[in-house]
């Protein structure tokens, strides 16, 4: 069977078995719509979080970032992973023992002030619609690559899908279609790269084969060879770091703490009956996540070998057919600049920005572009994205497998996707109308607002995914850096400081907010020729610059919280309960009732 | 709410503070310090077919996440119990007058 015919086949079917799981799960009460009823068990929250948390950006992207950048990569590998521990050990059983639906909950009635609870519901709205115009980029990529359908058609069936299960079931059909994403998309990552290890190195696990020697007889390793090769073209050696080592550590502590602070991560430790399973799923989330994150640099490093071989001095017209195939789809661009109809590939720019393509063929059939070719010698431009999903063709694998490829990055996509939706409706429904606007609706009429909330958040989604802004790649920063510096130090306080009052909390909140995103628009958007190492703050540059704003968040917090009131008697109480576990059934009532 | 105030939740949260604070430190040391700032230094060092610094950063420091969590797990749960404090003694009943006046106003 051709690929399309197979790419038809899995993605129809995970989709009937999505929609299936959505009508089992459906939600009756907003609390099994918030929550999915409190009654998520572990191993299967742990299973929704990692599909949750593994995006379109991980699953598509990532392992094509670090074939091309090499060593620094790990800022992503570890900066998505480390956040975990800090979550485990310093925010989830808390927040499961104080037992509400959301972060600007919390916020709110620790920090006893409307104003708080209103500064996190904005910064929730903002990093969950940054993240989620990404998501439905890549189902749009897949769909346009895969079945040939246009991108609008594509990303409105995942509309109709993410529709079909998120409104109707809430956080409880997300969770358990989440367990069904979880491993379709583990499945469709680990078979390349383990069908991908054994040709290469003889060794079945990607994560020993990444260490070991090659089999084509040389007995180098893998990553000898690669260094080698990356030399040779020109390139810095791979296992070599580029960026500086401050800049370095502050991304990847901007993107651990992002991680802790993230809205859709932190409510997943609300789903699950004791303060127990909340410790225990962080642990089984970060496990199923580890298992895709330590794959990934294998597989990158693999690809990178396998397309410069591929690639490097072949005739355009002997390449094979994926070759072609991401060319038009507008991800592969070449000219040949020697006109000897052979590709050269080597360190620089082919020419300066995307490529802008003409109608016309040149004189090999390669698509001719506009864009004035560089001085260097590379002819050869590469989208990153498209590594992980073209490394099954480059590596000449069955045709099932790169199906299989399409379906998991649908799988990742529309996971994360579902997520952010519902953390988007819940912040309409409940942190802005049921608690600020219209106390008095009913736990019906809620429901009902949530469910037209998640509507309307998914048809704006679905709109940028559509039309793409052009800022998506460079909001992600701001999505980190923004829950960096504003939720987690307000959050980690309001556990282990019961001096922390409403005024420190408010001014650091929005102190952090304030530096983190002046700086960031500054260099992305107001000034971004001004975007290089010499104009940064101790050259630490925007993506990490949520590290700071923490900081500042932290130390603005304390000073003020010292010279106003502290907070109240019962603030206080509330803080000495959510610190001991015991009692955390209380708010499990609802699964006996 | 009376034991939430008593010597041994204070005693129990001491002691759950030393746990977080050890179990960060090696989170620190095996990402921010082997795989960051002593990096270029452990490359030095072979691990099978990995510079130990690289591998730190691409691979280890990311198993050395999961166990930590997984640690963090077993010792707490020890400490709960050790101090009564554990879910187990809840038999998921509302027995905290604070969270049952909360759930019942809504």
């Amino acid at each position: 069977m051709d690929v399309q015919t197979l790419t038809f086949i899995f993605v129809g079917t995970t989709f009937a078995l999505y929609i299936g799981i959505a009508i089992w799960a459906r939600a009756g009460t907003t609390d099994d719509f918030y929550v999915a009823g409190g009654g998520v068990p572990p191993l299967a929250n742990g299973m929704a979080t990692a599909a949750d948390w593994m995006s379109a950006a991980s699953f598509i992207s990532m392992a094509g970032i670090i074939s091309f950048i090499g060593r620094d990569g790990a800022v992503y590998l570890m900066g998505w992973t480390g956040g975990y521990v800090l979550l485990a050990l310093l925010l989830a059983p808390y927040l499961r023992k104080f037992g509400k639906y959301t972060v600007p909950d919390f916020v709110g009635d620790r920090y006893y002030s409307d104003i708080a609870r209103g500064v996190a519901v904005v910064c929730v709205l903002f990093v969950s619609f940054t993240y989620v115009a990404g998501q439905m980029r890549g189902v749009g990529i897949v769909f346009s690559r895969f079945l040939e359908v246009e991108i609008t058609t594509g990303v409105l069936i995942g509309m109709a899908i993410v529709f079909f299960y998120a409104v109707l079931g809430g956080m409880k059909g997300i969770t358990y279609t989440q367990v069904a994403q979880y491993c379709v998309l583990i499945f469709a990552f680990l078979v390349p790269a383990i069908f991908i290890s054994v040709m290469m190195t003889g060794n079945p696990v990607p994560q020993l084969g990444f260490g070991s020697t090659l089999v084509d007889g040389s007995n180098t390793y893998l990553l000898d060879r690669l260094d080698q090769l990356s030399e040779e073209l020109g390139f810095a050696a791979y296992t070599a770091g580029n960026k500086s080592t401050i800049d370095v550590f502050f991304i990847t502590a901007a993107l651990m703490v992002g991680t802790a602070g993230l809205p859709h991560v932190i409510v997943r430790f609300f789903t699950v009956p004791r303060v127990r399973d909340a410790r225990i799923s962080a642990g089984y989330a970060l496990m199923f996540i580890a298992i895709l994150y330590t794959t990934a640099p294998a597989l990158a490093s693999f690809a990178r070998v396998n397309l410069i071989n591929t690639v490097n001095n072949a005739e355009y017209q002997a390449t094979p057919a994926w070759f072609k195939n991401w060319e038009n789809t507008n991800l592969i661009a070449w000219v040949d600049k020697n006109q000897d109809g052979k590709i050269q590939y080597s360190s620089g720019k082919a020419f300066s920005g995307k490529p802008q393509f003409l109608e016309v063929r040149g004189p090999e059939g390669e698509r001719k572009i506009s864009n004035s070719p560089t001085d260097n010698g590379n002819e050869l431009y590469i989208d990153r994205d498209i590594m992980v999903l073209a490394n099954p063709e480059i590596a000449n694998l069955p045709n099932w497998v790169i199906a299989l490829v399409a379906a998991g990055g649908l799988a990742a996509a529309l996971s994360t996707a579902a997520g952010l939706l519902l953390v988007i409706s819940t912040s309409i429904s409940h942190d802005l109308l049921k608690k600020m606007f219209l106390k008095n609706i009913t736990d019906k009429q809620e429901l009902l607002f949530a469910r037209m909330s998640a509507a309307l958040a998914i048809t704006i989604a679905g709109y940028f995914g559509i039309h793409p802004p052009g800022f998506v790649a460079q909001v992600v920063a701001f999505a980190f850096g923004l829950a960096a510096s504003s939720f987690f130090p307000a959050i980690l306080m309001g556990i282990f400081s019961k001096r922390m009052n409403r005024e420190g909390a408010i001014a650091g909140m929005v102190t952090g907010l304030a530096f983190t995103a002046g700086y960031i628009s500054y260099f992305k958007f107001i000034n971004p020729s001004a975007n290089s190492a010499e104009n940064w703050w101790f050259g630490i540059s925007p993506e990490g610059i949520g590290t700071l704003g923490m900081v500042f968040n932290f130390v603005i917090a304390i000073l003020v919280s010292r010279v106003t009131a502290p907070p109240p008697d019962e603030i206080r109480d509330i803080v000495d309960d959510i610190r001991i576990p015991k009692g955390a059934g209380a708010s499990y009532h609802h699964l006996e009732s | 709410m009376s034991d939430s105030h008593s010597p041994e939740a204070k005693a129990y949260w001491k002691e759950n503070i030393r746990l977080v604070l050890s179990l960060l430190s090696v989170w620190f040391i095996v990402s921010f310090g082997m795989a960051i700032l002593f990096v270029d230094a452990l490359d030095n060092i072979r691990f099978f077919g990995f510079k130990l610094g690289f591998w730190m950063a691409q691979q280890g420091s990311i198993f050395s996440f999961v166990i930590l969590i997984f640690i963090y797990v077993y010792k707490m749960n020890k400490l709960d119990h050790k101090y009564g404090v554990d879910e187990d003694q809840d038999h998921f009943a509302p027995d905290d007058s604070y969270y049952h006046d909360q759930e019942s106003e809504k």
